[in-house]
């Protein structure tokens, strides 16, 4: 069975954002890049379920610039056989990205899709829904487990009332959770047999999509600041500082 | 002028209280605000919707199919419903709303708009970015409809005076049998429910082990809090994974916020920027939480907490 996998260059998760003076959007020169968490955690499921014997080949892919490349190689040193670089400078919404997505995924014939739930630049939690819904196929959304089981997975997801299971038909789409694993720290062997991996090169045009109409950022503010506080020295003086607030 | 289509979310035919929430964003928009019920049997929560001030109608839709509300049944139905000359399709940022809205958007074609903040107008919102570093005005086209799902930090409920009229309506669309639902493991909890709960107590990596969680939920009994936790205390497994708050777990805004042996990562601030006052306790005075605190307390948290709950 192949797997599909998406993996999305983000800002790294430890950077301090900072939104430019002018409103015009966050400050990404000279700023640190890495793979979306989420989908560190589906590109490990994917290499786990292989090594399991449920998943044959596993294809990366993405969407962006020439620096993505990058984000590829990491995929590929992750263990993918292979990878589809959807090449475009430009900006690229939810929508469109799940068009094109939706595009890789019916051209690989794949049976599985995993997506990270979020990606935690634009925080949209939006892509994986919209590529299920494009191919009606199902979607297990959120997930924290993944059973696959011939033509059925069984995916548990973190929902807010606690965990549900889901049984789905393959093909299907799935989207990680943070606690469906921890990825594997990449060895150095790995990073160099990478690099020898082919990446196909393809753009939007040839996937037959044209970017949907699509939100216009008019500005981007720096949330309000919370101010520091007072430091209470014992137990008494917080009860006091509580109770003076009409908080208790 | 507008006509607002929200999603009804329910359970066992309860409705969710992020409803009346969603009502207060739509009341910003002005209209005519529907609330649609997909259930089995939807009367009751039918019934308590048809209650919210602004909401002018409620479409009870009742089919076996709905009894579990999965996405990828219920989807179909939203927008057959959405055709119908709405101008907004609203959802709450609940994980039901999140998994169900972008399958609505993308089969009527347009960009969702996540984590609705601030409403300034019929297709002007703000929303967060990077974790809520950064605040987004975004411009939505308006046709075929603005789709969107609504932060709940960032809206009060509005009351339930209201006497809304209700109509049993039937949807005509084919329903996809690939997706079944097995299961739900629910923590059954008696302490107010976090996303609602006025004051809010959490514990993190520092408490150690579930055993030791006992300390926060003593207090939080004292307080008649909810309990939270960050990520680090469920990745360790002291408390299950819906007690999480953050950027990837429940974004919450309590009137009191105490955070326990919780460092203040970014992704955990994320969950607790609208919280009106933050309590922090922790041994380390160099630790960021005590930056956004209101009130700090340096000290040995299985000193300070078993102290503070019995002082209260
Ligand atoms: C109004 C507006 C203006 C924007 N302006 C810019 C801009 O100027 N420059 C800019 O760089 N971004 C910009 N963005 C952000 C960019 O468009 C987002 O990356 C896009 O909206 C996808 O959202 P997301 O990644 O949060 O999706 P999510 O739904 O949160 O992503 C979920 C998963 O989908 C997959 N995925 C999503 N996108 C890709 C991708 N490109 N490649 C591979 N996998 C992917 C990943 O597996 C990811 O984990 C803008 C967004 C909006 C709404
Ligand atoms: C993609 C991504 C998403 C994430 N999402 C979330 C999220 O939604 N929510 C979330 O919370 N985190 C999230 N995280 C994790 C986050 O980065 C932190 O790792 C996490 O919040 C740390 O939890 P903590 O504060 O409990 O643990 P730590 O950072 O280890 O802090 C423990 C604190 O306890 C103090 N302490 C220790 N012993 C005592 C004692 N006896 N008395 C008092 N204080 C004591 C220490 O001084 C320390 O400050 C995410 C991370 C990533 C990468």
């Amino acid at each position: 069975m192949k797997a599909l996998v998406s993996v999305k260059r983000v800002v790294d998760y430890n950077v301090r954002i900072q939104v430019k003076p002018d409103g015009s959007g966050v400050v990404t020169d000279g700023v640190k890049f890495s793979v979306n968490p989420f989908d560190e955690i589906a590109m490990e499921e994917a290499v786990r379920l292989r090594e399991k014997g449920k998943v044959t080949e596993i294809v990366a892919v993405t969407i962006g610039g020439a620096k993505c490349e990058e984000t590829l190689r990491t995929a590929l040193a992750f263990g993918a056989d292979r990878a589809v670089h959807v090449k475009e400078e430009g900006e690229v919404q939810p929508l469109t990205a799940a068009q094109a997505l939706a595009a890789v995924f019916k051209k690989e014939g794949a049976q599985l899709f995993l997506l990270g739930k979020q990606a935690i630049d634009d925080d949209a939690n939006q892509t994986g829904q919209m590529v299920a819904a494009l191919l009606d196929l199902p979607q297990a959304t959120f997930a924290s487990k993944i059973e696959l089981d011939g033509a059925k997975a069984l995916v548990t997801r973190e929902v807010d009332a606690g965990l549900e299971t889901l049984e789905v038909d393959l093909p299907a789409v799935v989207t990680t959770d943070l606690r469906l694993n921890e990825p594997r720290y990449l060895k150095l062997p790995d990073i160099m047999k990478a690099k020898k991996k082919p990446i196909e090169v393809v753009s939007l045009g040839d996937l037959g999509v044209t970017a949907a109409a699509g939100l216009k950022a008019t500005k981007t503010a720096a949330p309000p600041k919370r101010s520091k506080g007072v430091m209470v020295k014992t137990v008494d003086e917080l009860v006091t500082a509580l109770k003076g607030k009409g908080l208790i | 002028m507008s006509k607002i289509l929200i999603i009804g979310q329910q359970a066992d035919g309860k409705l969710s209280s992020s409803i009346a929430k969603v009502v207060a964003a739509a009341k910003l928009i002005g209209g005519e605000i529907e609330v649609a019920v997909f259930a089995k049997d939807g009367s009751a929560a039918a019934a308590e919707a048809a209650k919210l001030d602004g909401v002018t109608k409620v479409l009870q839709i009742d089919r076996a199919e709905n009894d579990h509300a999965l996405s990828a049944v219920v989807a179909p139905q939203v927008v057959e419903l959405a055709k119908k000359g709405y101008s907004h399709v609203f959802a709450p940022g609940t994980t039901f709303g999140k998994d169900l809205l972008p399958r609505v958007a993308a089969k009527l074609g347009v960009q969702q708009v996540s984590d609705v903040m601030a409403v300034h107008g019929p297709t002007s919102f703000d929303r967060p970015i990077y974790a809520g570093n950064a605040i987004l005005t975004v411009e939505a086209p308006a046709a075929p409809a603005v789709v969107a799902t609504i932060r709940l930090a960032s809206f009060a409920a509005v009351g339930s005076g209201g006497s809304a009229p209700v109509e049993k309506v039937s949807v005509d669309a084919a329903l996809p049998s690939h997706t079944r639902f097995v299961k739900l493991e629910a923590q059954k909890s008696e302490r107010p429910e976090l996303q609602s709960a006025a004051r809010v107590v959490s514990g993190g990596r520092a408490l150690g082990s579930s055993e030791n969680f006992k300390v926060i939920y003593a207090l939080a009994d004292k307080l008649k809090a909810g309990v939270g936790a960050s990520r680090a205390a469920v990745d360790s497994g002291y408390v299950p994974n819906d007690m999480q708050v953050g950027q990837t777990g429940k974004i919450i805004a309590p009137e009191l916020y105490f955070a326990i042996g919780i460092s203040g990562a970014i992704q955990h601030l994320a969950g607790i920027k609208d919280a009106r006052t933050i309590v922090a306790i922790n041994k380390d005075a160099e630790a960021p939480i005590f930056e956004v605190a209101d009130f700090g307390l340096v000290g040995d948290l299985f000193q300070v907490v078993p102290e503070l709950t019995s002082k209260l």
